[in-house]
């Protein structure tokens, strides 16, 4: 609600503007009928032709009036619902952008994408009918009671207090509504989430001959669907059948009382059945202003959700920095660093509740220091914490205790961008949009030729890429499908390259990779990136073996750190590791 | 892959699609019948009320101290009765059409989720997962808006409309003639105007598939743009398209909204010169004053209905753009079917025959030329070479991803396109490198490869896919919630799962596709043993990197630039010191 009130202030000069052109559309409509009768009740029976003629020209005059004003105020409210769905798409992709990691997760990717497509509609529905409905209903609904008004007003009074009650009944029918529509937008996401995930795993669900399964599964989410849209829209359904009823009775309650009236010499018959004509317009008025109301309820039920996202705090607040501006010598540092991450958050479908609480912690008591231009291996078994790692690095997430440092500065204290800008990074599971390689590597920075040229070739990409149809002007499909995997991640690589990063990151990022090209790529990093301190993630000994610090995790905490040499001497687990994997050579 | 998708989205013959939608509508007929029925009783009921009161008015009309009571309580308690008839009326209309309009819109929603189960993988590689969601939360809601609101108001006005036109016709046939004006007038103008605003509706439609394309593949990648800082560039992106589509709803709405003045302005000249010649006609006293009025209220019932129609023009145009998108999606060429006498694999022993096979994704572009391979039931085959190779092509033609050009694929000696695909693809357990979890329980994600598995079962599959300590640290254990999306699970646990699924998922033959890519050596160590056990009387296709887990593969076929380049055991093709020999040496460079 909340949300379309401030778009409704931000707009409320153009609103007023094409509400009142609106205005002046519905009087000279409603002026058409007045000219009609004054021709047949007093021109006509006048006898004068020519006059007859005038009038008809007067008529279609002001029938020409009210299409120009009408049309003007329909097009002056688009353009009004239009900019602000707009600045609110824009405001919403501007904060789910830049939610963190935990937040993110919290809503769901579905979710977040119907909020900004198919909420975002039921806004602008409500935007344009507001301005191009909201002012006929009012009007004639107010008309016709001032007229009957100054007619007799016990018998209008009869017609008065019937409307309170009709806006009790809106408004309660209204309240009952948004929670529904609420539900409707949920199953929705439902829906969205179950098709997505099929269309992500078609490969799987084909292969397992699941199709019928998945039907199954998503006939439910849409039955689910099905039978709360209904439910909403039975009980939207209920006010306007229950306002006609409500003015009937009012209307009969007119006719008895002034059946009295006129018995007592206190008004006349004529005056009771031009009520029945006035009576009929208030009707009209109020059935208009509900269809508004219906329309406000649901995209009341959509601005709460959006509005939600939107007023999500941000949980990484950045801290205020009084230390010393210049960097010293250290790149990155752990200190005594434990996470896990947070279930819970707002449950993606309602029938399912959050899981309480935490567990064991993802990682725990972490220390290293990393000096400039250092290397950093981290090795450790599946689900050990090494990912979790890059996440802290870089904020994605806020650590439980401890804290992490990037030259020497708490991340907490950097502007966001400040402190990712030092970073050139692949993820476990990073993504190729859908555009040209080059793009795909430059990724909006201004890289300069010779930057992208030793990019390319130290990860082992430029030599695929030329042999592309276009080089690097080849267009990648959607999530790179029309790259194999080792390629994808020689892209990647590259991309992380490109801007010659004061850190890189690779997290497992040469999984895809054969050991030759791997090879070729490490000692590509070795020559032209000695600069950059360089953090790497991998499951092969060979990957890290020469780097000049190891962590080796176990289920989130440090089993051993050091030189290569110092674990094999120190650490059973890499040792035992290192000769598994040279035992299989 | 896949042709870029080029064709513009035009719009098609409107008629098609509506009657295709009617097609829907009609599923539903007994309660269409039921609320035509309604609606003309509720038409009916309309004239009766204002009848009524009439009555009740005239019995007061007398005077002071003369009105007739009892027939004015009478009259009154009869509106009353027909109140409250009306009210039950059109509440049961409202809800019948309510019913009618979103379980059209579940059908269809069923239906686009069928097409998306039939059409060829490829297909989703080159079409924005966003833009196919977008039928399903966008398109279809607004054509249920439409169906549950304007049916009801198309239905009730024909009657209205006809029955109008009629009462003129018998009030004075000459005043109709000034009809002949108007509503010509008011069909070129539809015509005009439709055919100026489907194009743009259509666009409408479009722009809004774009939009939410581009939001889903963005917040798909909102880690990646985070970690490059390159936020403001996307937003600067999304800014472009958001100003595409925001001035694709205004051009449309701009055109569609003209409508109702238009026709309201038409209807009011008609009015206009019905009085005109209506005063003429009384002058020359060939018409009287009441007769003219009566004409008057009838043509303003007339066109009542029509400037309301009008009025939703553009709700009209829009839910056929709408319908129109869903229905391209359906139309959409499926996945070859099984041709007619498809046999059931069953019984699979596992003989695999590759028959001097071609094939490339693209016309013209061959990736595998002349492929031969037989393989013995149980045998495990190796399949390594460089990266783009051509590893991961061959396993899209033994699952029938994709049919080959030439050659055929035989399984235990059945041509495989001779196959159910169902049967054929049951017949293989797949591991693939890109693991794919859905929302739901851990165990149900387990468990999904086969259908009614015990608690015990999943366990044992899990325990020996290494992955058993690790759900049960989860706070609800087995019944714990994971997704694609989620921080709290990593790339190996969900490999780890995936290997699960597919222990369970018994099958003669088994492919694994860079299963373990993302598992550490201690814990891929650990599940050899059940691997093993899993692979013991399979037939198995292996790609992987680490070489070490082929060396005991019975044929290893190392391709290079989709070509075969060495067949053999790991002893031999060692001896041979060629490609192979030269991948395994740099292994520990």
């Amino acid at each position: 609600m909340e949300l379309i009130y401030r778009y409704i202030k931000l707009y409320l000069r153009r609103i007023a503007g094409s509400m009142t052109v609106k205005l002046l559309g519905t009087v000279a409509e409603l002026m058409v009928p007045y000219f009609l009768e004054h021709i047949i009740d007093s021109v006509a029976p006048a006898g004068r032709v020519v006059d007859v003629f005038w009038w008809g020209l007067v008529m279609v005059v002001v029938a020409f009036f009210a299409r120009l004003f009408n049309v003007g105020a329909n097009r002056l409210a688009i353009g009004v619902s239009r900019d602000a769905t707009r600045d609110i798409r824009h405001e919403l992709f501007k904060k789910t952008s830049n939610l963190s990691g935990s937040r993110f997760d919290a809503f769901g990717l579905p979710s977040l994408t119907s909020r900004m497509t198919s909420d975002t509609y039921n806004i602008q529905s409500f935007m344009q009918s507001v301005q191009t409905q909201g002012i006929r209903g009012p009007f004639m609904l107010i008309g016709g009671v001032v007229v009957t008004m100054t007619m007799d007003r016990a018998l209008s009074a009869i017609l008065c207090v019937m409307i309170p009650i009709l806006a009790v009944v809106v408004i309660c029918v209204s309240k009952q509504g948004i929670p529904l529509y609420d539900k409707v937008q949920r199953s929705l996401d439902r829906i969205v989430r179950v098709m997505r995930e099929n269309i992500t795993g078609i490969r799987v669900v084909k292969a397992l001959s699941k199709t019928d399964y998945e039907r199954r599964r998503f006939g439910g989410a849409n039955e689910e669907m099905v039978q709360r849209d209904v439910t909403a829209g039975v009980v939207m359904a209920l006010p306007a059948p229950l306002m006609q009823l409500f003015l009937n009775v009012g209307l009969a309650l007119v006719v008895l009382v002034g059946a009295w009236r006129v018995d007592g010499g206190l008004a006349k018959p004529g005056v009771i059945l031009a009520f029945l004509t006035y009576f009929n317009m208030i009707l009209q008025g109020v059935m208009t202003l509900n269809k508004v109301f219906m329309q406000l309820t649901k995209a009341s039920a959509s601005a709460d959700r959006i509005e939600v996202v939107l007023k999500d705090a941000q949980d990484m607040p950045v801290l205020p920095w009084d230390g010393p501006a210049a960097p010293g010598d250290v790149a990155v540092e752990f200190d005594h660093v434990s996470f896990n991450y947070k279930y819970g958050g707002e449950p993606q479908s309602d029938d399912v509740a959050a899981p309480p609480g935490t567990c064991e912690r993802v990682i725990d008591d972490i220390c290293f220091t990393l000096h400039r231009g250092e290397s950093l291996g981290i090795i450790g078994g599946t689900g050990s914490g090494k990912t979790t790692i890059v996440n802290l690095m870089m904020r994605f997430y806020d650590t439980d205790e401890g804290t992490v440092l990037v030259d020497g500065r708490d991340v907490r204290t950097y502007e966001k961008d400040e402190l990712r800008r030092k970073f050139g990074v692949v993820f476990q599971n990073d993504l190729i949009f859908e555009d040209t390689l080059y793009e795909n590597i430059t990724f909006g920075r201004s890289v300069p030729p010779e930057a992208m040229d030793m990019a390319a070739r130290s990860a082992c990409a430029s030599e695929f890429i030329e042999g592309m149809e276009g080089g690097y002007a080849y267009g990648a499909d959607i999530k790179g499908a029309n790259l194999s995997g080792g390629q994808k991640q020689r892209i990647l690589i590259a991309r992380a390259l490109a801007a010659n990063p004061e850190i890189l990151v690779f997290d497992d990022s040469s999984s895809a990779l054969d050991y030759k090209t791997d090879a070729a790529f490490r000692t590509a990093l070795r020559e032209n990136y000695a600069g950059s301190t360089l953090v790497m993630v991998a499951q092969r000994v060979s990957s890290i073996m020469h780097m000049t610090h190891i962590l080796m995790l176990e289920d989130g905490k440090v089993l051993g750190y050091g030189t290569h040499d110092e674990l094999m001497a120190g650490c059973g687990a890499y040792r035992e590791i290192y000769e598994v994997q040279l035992g299989e050579m | 892959m896949a042709k870029r998708d080029t064709k513009k989205e035009m719009p098609r013959d409107a008629r098609r699609t509506l009657r295709r939608l009617g097609g829907y509508v009609m599923l539903y007929k007994w309660r269409m019948a039921l609320i035509v029925a309604m609606s003309f009783l509720s038409n009916y009921l309309v004239l009766l009320g204002p009848t009524l009161a009439g009555r009740a008015i005239n019995e007061i009309a007398p005077g002071p101290g003369k009105v007739n009571f009892p027939a004015v309580y009478h009259n009154v308690g009869l509106m009353l009765i027909y109140y409250l008839v009306s009210f039950a009326v059109s509440l049961l209309v409202g809800v019948l059409m309510m019913h009618v309009g979103r379980r059209v819109a579940g059908r269809m929603r069923g239906d686009v989720f069928d097409k998306i189960m039939e059409l060829p993988v490829g297909y989703f590689d080159t079409h924005q997962t966003g833009d196919l969601l977008s039928r399903v939360s966008y398109d279809i809601d607004v054509v249920s808006a439409s169906l549950a609101t304007d049916i009801v108001q198309a239905l009730t006005s024909v009657v209205t409309v006809i029955g109008s036109f009629v009462m003129m016709v018998v009030i004075s046939p000459q005043l109709v003639l000034v009809m002949g004006i108007t509503i010509p007038a008011a069909l070129l103008y539809t015509r005009y105007l439709s055919g100026k605003t489907r194009p743009l509706f259509t666009r409408r439609s479009a722009m809004y598939g774009k939009l939410n394309g581009f939001v889903e593949e963005m917040f798909s990648g909102q880690k990646t743009i985070l970690a490059y800082a390159q936020e403001d560039r996307v937003l600067g992106d999304f800014d472009g398209i958001n100003e595409e589509a925001s001035e694709a709803y205004y051009r449309a709405n701009y055109h569609a909204m003209t409508a109702g003045p238009t026709a309201t302005f038409i209807n009011n000249v008609g009015l206009a010169l019905i009085s005109v010649f209506g005063s003429v006609m009384y002058i020359r006293q060939l018409v009287t004053l009441g007769q003219i009025s009566s004409f008057v209220l009838y043509s303003r019932k007339f066109a009542g209905p029509i400037n309301e129609m009008a009025n939703i023009a553009n709700e009209i145009f829009s839910a056929l753009a709408a319908a129109e998108r869903v229905f391209r999606l359906q139309d959409e060429p499926e996945e070859v079917g099984d041709v007619p006498d498809a046999m059931q694999l069953s019984d699979v022993r596992g003989e695999v025959d590759i028959d001097h096979i071609d094939f490339g994704y693209n016309p013209g572009k061959p990736i595998i030329k002349g492929f031969d391979l037989h393989v013995e039931p149980g045998q495990l085959i190796a399949i390594v070479g460089p990266t783009g190779a051509g590893k991961t092509t061959i396993i899209n033609l033994l699952m029938r991803f994709y049919d080959v050009d030439a050659g055929e694929i035989r399984v235990d000696d059945h041509e495989v396109r001779q196959l159910t695909r169902q049967s054929l693809r049951r017949a293989y357990a797949m591991v693939l490198q890109d693991t794919w979890l859905f929302g739901g329980s851990v165990f149900d994600n387990i468990a999904y490869g086969r259908e009614g598995a015990t608690r015990e079962e999943v366990e044992a599959a899990a325990k020996a896919a290494r992955i058993h300590k690790y759900v049960m640290s989860l706070p609800y254990g087995y019944d714990t919630l994971v997704g694609e999306d989620g921080g709290n699970i990593s790339k190996g646990q969900k490999q780890l799962l995936t290997i699960a699924r597919a222990m369970l998922f018994d099958a003669k033959m088994l492919i694994l596709d860079e299963a373990t890519s993302n598992v550490d050596t201690q814990t891929e160590r650990r599940i050899q043993k059940a691997m093993r056990q899993m692979m013991h009387d399979k037939t198995c296709f292996v790609i992987a990197h680490r070489l070490s887990t082929i060396r005991s593969a019975d044929r290893i076929l190392v391709l290079d630039h989709g070509n075969v380049v060495e067949v053999g055991t790991h002893g031999e093709l060692m001896q041979k010191r060629g490609f192979y020999w030269a991948l395994y040496a740099s292994q520990w460079a």
